[in-house]
């Protein structure tokens, strides 16, 4: 299956990645070649074959429900967190006005 | 007395604990070869020559206390630009994360400082991993140390682990460490003449590590042989409480339990991997692999995986869908760059720092994503995709009934010039065709040298082992390691 030029675009809106009229006229063939060569997935017969989703057997843990039960993945670090922030305003991540 | 960048982990190690040298005169022969080699080989994005100078001196210091020292005590290594190290730039080679200080540690490279290791700088990559030559890097190509005989065009050192490779191979380090999503360790390896191994998924914590692929995500080490990098991985390994998927199981001694005797071993050759189009060097160096194998005692069988062909196209579903994904979060706001444009909103300011920030490789992989996961498509192409991957693992519990270690090519090929395949995203993919199936089983797998080819360029040879078997994959590395006897290197050109 091809997939046409505002196909495309749809994507690039949905995953936030702006694109001019040059970079889609690139994309569009790339995106289909590559389509086309994944769809010989659809040879393969998959019936009663569970999806992968763990590829190593685990089981999923639980930790104390305590607060700061680890140091390294706890609170209380906000200057940490804001330090790699383009825009730090006041404690916070700064963004664009959202609301009017 | 010997060059010091001539020794390997275990001569680093073993020398500093006796004396012979100091951490310190190691570190030091180290930085001059990184710095001499930076405009040549563009092998690192930033190099810490103090890091590496303190932690060969805190070893030291350690050392005339008497104090026992770690498994990696006063070996200085390379460590790939994924890994989040506290206070150092750490930007996956990508735009977006320029300038980005982590203000935290990833566990693997904590565990290395913790066993002696110290750092010689942050090593260049395909960006957020993505790639098999090292030239979607925002921070310029890596140039392989190795030539064609008689030819001085530029070679590919591999991808992702490109930078590692290429510091491994010319010198630069006696170590470095790799991530391995679909071959980006055994690779690199290959091309370059080295020795890395992705263990099971689950050994090596994926905490700090910036993420590619979740699902196949492995750290793992590149040295120049296999006792090398069995040390690090034993350094490097480990449960780890803050990676919901790290293996809560003790790490073996793998070093204590390297045997290259393979009397009552099994090993398995995959009749798909015999596929048309491949090098006829690549060919010969398997049938030798074959007999070193069974010069080594081991007992040589045929084995079936029958839906090699279909596992790299489900990688190129699965590993897209996940990195959609995990990209997600750089949107400019918490970290990494942002372009806000004239009065734009919010929206606005996400695709335009996405835009900016990553290259085509990168966007080509989220959009590939965002489109098999879409509603409508997520059926036909990610829940097919994860069934194939199902049917990949069972072929492998399969062939591991008949064999304990399967031996197959590395790469189709060896090592290509920079620009042969940039221009064609397909072409590139096939490079990891015989690497990718072991990655979306969780397979440990590692790759050996195992010759060169008329060209003069490195050969490897490529061991996949049962889940958790590690020691059965390094133990027959070894077994043609020491029968192949590569000694090559690449003359010093830069």
């Amino acid at each position: 299956m091809s997939v046409d030029r505002e196909t495309v675009a749809k994507i690039a809106s949905l995953a936030r990645i702006q694109m001019d009229d040059a970079a889609l006229d690139r994309m569009v063939p790339e995106f289909n070649g590559i389509l086309a060569w994944v769809e010989q997935l659809g040879e393969v017969d998959t019936s009663g074959v569970e999806p992968m989703t763990a590829v190593i057997p685990n089981h999923q843990r639980l930790r104390d429900d305590v607060v700061d039960a680890d140091p390294l993945t706890g609170g209380g670090i906000r200057d940490k967190v804001l330090a790699n922030a383009p825009a730090a305003e006041h404690g916070f991540f700064g963004v664009p006005k959202v609301i009017e | 007395m010997t060059d010091l960048t001539d020794l390997g982990v275990k001569a680093i190690r073993d020398g500093v604990a006796a004396g012979t040298f100091s951490a310190r005169e190691v570190a030091e022969a180290f930085n001059a070869n990184v710095a001499a080699a930076q405009d040549a080989l563009n092998a690192f994005i930033v190099a810490t020559p103090e890091k590496a100078l303190e932690a060969a001196e805190a070893v030291d210091a350690a050392r005339a206390k008497g104090e026992t020292l770690g498994k990696m005590a006063g070996v200085p290594i390379g460590m790939k630009d994924l890994f989040a190290t506290q206070g150092v730039q750490t930007t996956a080679a990508s735009h977006i994360l320029e300038g980005f200080i982590p203000q935290y540690e990833s566990t693997v490279s904590a565990n290395l400082w913790k066993a002696g290791a110290g750092m010689l700088g942050k090593l260049n990559l395909d960006q957020f991993a993505m790639g098999s030559s090292n030239e979607t890097s925002y921070f310029g190509n890596v140039i392989s140390p190795w030539r064609k005989q008689g030819s001085n065009a530029g070679l590919a050192p591999g991808g992702s682990s490109g930078g590692s490779s290429a510091a491994v191979a010319a010198r630069l380090c006696p170590a470095a460490t790799g991530t391995d999503t679909g071959g980006s360790i055994r690779q690199p390896a290959a091309f370059t003449g080295i020795t890395g191994i992705k263990p099971t998924y689950g050994r090596c914590s994926r905490w700090g590590i910036v993420a590619f692929a979740s699902s196949l995500d492995q750290a793992g080490p590149m040295a120049r042989d296999v006792t090398d990098c069995a040390i690090m991985l034993e350094a490097m390994a480990g449960f780890d409480p803050k990676d919901s998927t790290s293996l809560n199981l003790t790490v073996p001694e793998w070093t204590d339990g390297l045997d290259a005797d393979m009397s009552g071993h099994r090993v398995g050759i995959p009749k798909e991997y015999r596929m048309e189009g491949t090098d006829p060097d690549i060919l010969e160096s398997w049938d030798n692999g074959i007999a070193w194998l069974r010069d080594a005692g081991a007992e040589i069988v045929e084995v079936s995986l029958p839906h090699t062909k279909y596992a790299l196209p489900a990688y190129y579903i699965v590993a897209p869908a996940e990195a959609s994904s995990n990209l997600a979060r750089y949107d400019g706001v918490r970290y990494g760059l942002r372009d806000l444009p004239e009065g734009a909103n919010l929206q606005e300011m996400y695709a335009a720092t996405r835009a900016a920030g990553f290259g085509d490789e990168v966007k080509r992989r989220i959009m590939i994503g965002t489109y098999v996961l879409s509603a409508g498509f997520y059926d036909a192409y990610y829940n097919q995709a994860q069934r194939v991957r199902t049917l990949i693992s069972q072929d492998f519990k399969a062939a591991f009934e008949h064999c304990d270690v399967i031996l197959a090519p590395t790469t189709p090929t060896a090592s290509f010039p920079l620009g042969d395949k940039s221009d064609d995203p397909l072409a590139m993919y096939l490079n990891d065709v015989f690497a990718v199936p072991a990655s979306l089983a969780g397979l440990p797998a590692m790759s050996v040298p195992a010759g060169l080819n008329k060209d003069g360029l490195p050969l490897g040879l490529q061991l996949i082992g049962k889940a958790f078997d590690e020691q059965g994959v390094l133990n027959a590395g070894l077994a043609i390691e020491q029968r192949a006897g590569f000694t090559a290197r690449p003359e010093k050109w830069w």
